[in-house]
Parts: C-alpha cells; sequence; structure tokens
C-alpha cells in the first residue's frame, strides 16, 4: 500500500492525522517531512510521544524525503507522508517527481490569510501555489478527517 | 508560595471551557482555572495561547491527551517556563482536588492532581 497519504498539516502529528487517519488506514509508519524538525531531535522526541509503540515515526529534511520517496511507496506497510506548509510540499513535489495527490488537511489562520475552509486559510500567493501544483499534475484536495468529503480544488482557492 | 497556582486545562474543542464550568459548579471555585482549546491553532497560535492563559506566575497544565497538539505545545512552553509542571489526561476528579490545593509547588501540585485523577478512574459493578 505503501504512502496512503500525503498530507500538508501544519500540526504535522497530532490526534487527527494518527486516530483519524491513522486508524482506519491502519498506518504504521508516519514520514514527518520538516528541515526544521529534522534538526531538532528535541522536536523528534516531543512528536514520538503522540504516536503509539506500533507506528514508526522517520524524520527526513525535503531532501532525504526526495531521495527516499520510492523506498516508503514501495513499503509493504501504509503510511502516512506529512508536510508542514505549501512551500515544503511544493519543495517534495519538484525534487522527488513522485507525488501525485496532495491533501490540504490543516493550514491556520495567520496574518494575511483568509478562510476558505473552516480548517484552511490561505493567503493569495499560497492558493496560487496550490493551483500551480494541481496545473504540474498533482491532484489537490482539501479533507481534514477521512468521513469528511474531500475538497477540490476549485472549490477552495 | 505568595500566589496560588493557577491551573490551565489544554484540550481538544470546548473539552477545557466545559471542566472550568463544571469545576465552578461543584466547587464554587472561580478564577483558578483557565481554559485553552487549541481549535483553529497552528502551533504558533496555540503557543500565544498558552502564553495568554499561563500569565506571569507559577501554573500546571492540564493536558487532554498524552500526545498530540495540545501536548506538544505545552511541553514546548515548559522547557522555557521552569515553574509550569504538566499532567496529562485530565478529568474532573484531579482538577476539584487541584482548586483546594494550589498552595504548593507546580511539580508538587501536579503529582497530587495526577495522583487523585488516576484514583477517580474505576471499573464500578452495576
Amino acid at each position: 500500500m505503501s504512502i496512503a497519504l500525503y498530507r500538508i498539516d501544519d500540526r504535522l502529528i497530532h490526534g487527527q492525522v494518527v486516530v483519524g487517519w491513522g486508524q482506519p488506514l491502519d498506518c504504521t509508519f508516519i514520514v514527518l517531512v520538516d528541515d526544521e524538525v529534522r534538526g531538532s531531535e528535541w522536536e523528534q522526541d516531543l512528536y514520538r510521544m503522540g504516536v503509539p509503540p506500533h507506528i514508526q515515526v522517520v524524520f527526513a529534511s525535503v531532501e532525504e524525503a526526495a531521495q527516499r520517496l520510492a523506498e516508503w511507496e514501495s513499503d509493504g506497510r501504509v503510511g502516512i507522508l506529512l508536510v508542514p506548509d505549501i512551500d515544503t510540499a511544493v519543495a517534495l513535489v519538484k525534487a522527488s517527481g513522485r507525488v501525485t495527490r496532495l491533501n490540504v488537511g490543516g493550514i491556520h489562520h495567520r496574518a494575511g490569510r483568509t478562510e476558505r475552509l473552516r480548517f484552511v486559510y490561505l493567503t493569495d500567493a499560497e492558493a496560487a501555489k496550490l493551483r500551480e501544483l494541481a496545473a504540474s499534475g498533482v491532484e489537490v484536495t482539501a479533507q481534514d478527517v477521512p468521513t469528511a468529503r474531500p475538497v477540490p480544488l476549485g472549490e477552495f482557492t | 508560595m505568595s500566589e496560588p497556582l493557577r491551573g490551565v486545562i489544554v484540550s481538544h474543542s470546548a473539552v477545557a471551557q466545559a471542566l472550568v464550568s463544571a469545576v465552578a459548579a461543584i466547587a464554587g471555585v472561580d478564577g483558578a482555572l483557565v481554559p485553552v482549546s487549541n481549535e483553529g491553532c497552528d502551533n504558533d497560535a496555540l503557543g500565544e495561547r498558552l502564553r495568554t492563559a499561563v500569565g506571569s506566575g507559577p501554573a500546571v497544565l492540564f493536558v487532554d491527551l498524552p500526545g498530540g497538539s495540545c501536548l506538544t505545545n505545552s511541553l514546548r512552553y515548559a522547557k522555557q517556563h521552569a515553574d509550569v509542571a504538566i499532567v496529562t489526561g485530565v478529568n474532573l476528579a484531579m482538577l476539584l482536588d487541584f482548586v483546594f490545593h494550589r498552595n504548593v509547588s507546580p511539580a508538587e501540585a501536579a503529582r497530587r492532581a495526577a495522583d487523585a485523577g488516576g484514583k477517580a478512574i474505576r471499573v464500578t459493578a452495576a
């Protein structure tokens, strides 16, 4: 099954990911792609605390993830790949050339962003980056939990 | 201690607010507990809510789950503030005990609350 979910979520590993998605997918590994977290053992320990022991967590930089994506995609287990923001997603898509679908799972309010969905706030520039990803062949939808409807990009940008 | 501890409940959705209301209704104690929800927050925004809720004094953070954004952000906050302790798995029993025992150190209050909360979890016969 390999990577079942490629997700942008600014909270990274949290309840919605581990329980909401992880349980129905029977996920047993999570790849967290974030250059900053990759460089901090303390932050990595923090994120491991929220994950049950049967789920492996792999921390990777964008560069490492691009190199190892094929390996994770051929893994017999089910995995979830997380990135914290749109820029990291764009970087991974470009560096790997392998990501074909992207779940916008949680991008919360900050100055300059406007509400597009209850769980998605974007600046105009961020919306444009998502449209560029879609134009390059990536299927982009927004969906916070598996029981919700996947919202097509055109409905929130 | 010159100032009684503040308890900050950190939760998903409206759990924290509901617990604060329940403690006030049962114990008649107001002002000892402050609710913080992670609703609509990224990590930075939740960190800011925690800073505002704790204020300048010592505090115990009562977190709903032993993992997830409520705990990770509480731990980030506590790493920078020595006078803050954390208890996970918050329940009403531990809060009811806490509001009457706030003149101790944050670490001692956290241990006491965890003990009270744990003792309240039982399987009872019909």
